[in-house]
């Protein structure tokens, strides 16, 4: 399964990176911010994106709006430190398909990923 | 300053902190920070925006630094590596973001992170926001929360508007 992972710290990223290795997945691809992502998508056709909301240049709920005006069936997970339920709503009308605030444990990601999948008929 | 404004950052340190890396964090008396209050050498700053305006600094000494980003992302960094800047910032970034979630304030938003390396610096805040200290023990060192927040002038005007 090919994995877009955007946010703007390369640490947040690793430390998804390494989550997704133990769960399987190694067909990865990483994006610094909206705009980057938005560059990525055509080549690599993700089938699952993880998405930060703060980042420079293109935040994340912008980059799930834009996305979804051409793609309303890959699954997004907004993986985010905006944890009000405002925010919250406000991204799932955007368009994300799950939620997860940081912190988080490699745990919590996991199911929240297969959650997801198993929510949007995806096979993994 | 509104003791409500402090004590988020308290639990969200510990959160953060427990959640991503199980290192316990021991909150010492808060305090007033003063112009002569030295800083540490390393600094994660985040800027506070909307009703709520200021900023929160993790300031943290070298060492305890370096041990702390080992723990975070499973690497020993360097302290002057661009790595080791992004951890402090996805450190400060969560802290923040986590403590943001109590004001229970509708528009209150936080910036990118920025991180200051090196000895002998000083982090500002606005004139006439007070800053408090929140010292935090942890195994890999002393460290502090700096919190320099208040009430926009747009907010506290809509509030005494309406009252």
């Amino acid at each position: 399964m090919r994995i877009l992972l955007i946010d703007d710290s390369k640490t947040m990223r690793n430390i998804q990176k390494s989550v997704l290795k133990q769960l399987g997945y190694t067909d990865l691809e990483e994006a610094c911010d909206g705009q980057d992502a938005l560059s990525k998508v055509g080549a690599f056709k993700p089938e699952l994106c993880l998405v930060d909301w703060n980042m420079p240049t293109m935040d994340g709920l912008t980059f799930v709006k834009t996305f979804r005006q051409t793609d309303k069936t890959t699954p997004l997970i907004m993986v985010t430190t905006e944890a009000e339920k405002s925010r919250v709503i406000e991204a799932i009308k955007a368009g994300v398909n799950n939620y997860v605030v940081k912190p988080f444990t490699p745990d919590l990601l996991s199911e929240r990923i297969a959650e997801t999948l198993a929510k949007c008929g995806v096979n993994t | 300053m509104d003791a409500s404004y402090i004590t988020p950052f308290m639990t969200s340190i510990q959160n953060v902190f427990s959640t991503m890396f199980q290192l316990p964090v021991e909150i010492g008396e808060p305090r007033l920070k003063t112009e002569s209050t030295t800083t540490h050498d390393v600094s994660g700053i985040i800027g506070v925006s909307g009703e709520m305006i200021g900023t929160i600094v993790l300031s943290m000494p070298g060492e305890a630094a370096e041990s702390i980003v080992a723990l975070f992302t499973g690497e020993q960094m360097a302290v002057d590596t661009d790595d080791f800047a992004d951890a402090v910032g996805e450190l400060i970034n969560m802290i923040s973001g986590n403590a943001k979630a109590e004001f229970q304030r509708k528009s209150v938003s936080i910036s990118c992170p920025s991180v200051v390396i090196g000895s002998g610096h000083r982090v500002a805040s606005n004139s006439g926001t007070p800053c408090v200290m929140i010292p935090c023990t942890t195994d890999c060192g002393e460290i502090v929360l700096e919190i320099a927040l208040r009430e926009s002038e747009e907010a506290a005007n809509t509030k005494s508007a309406a009252a």
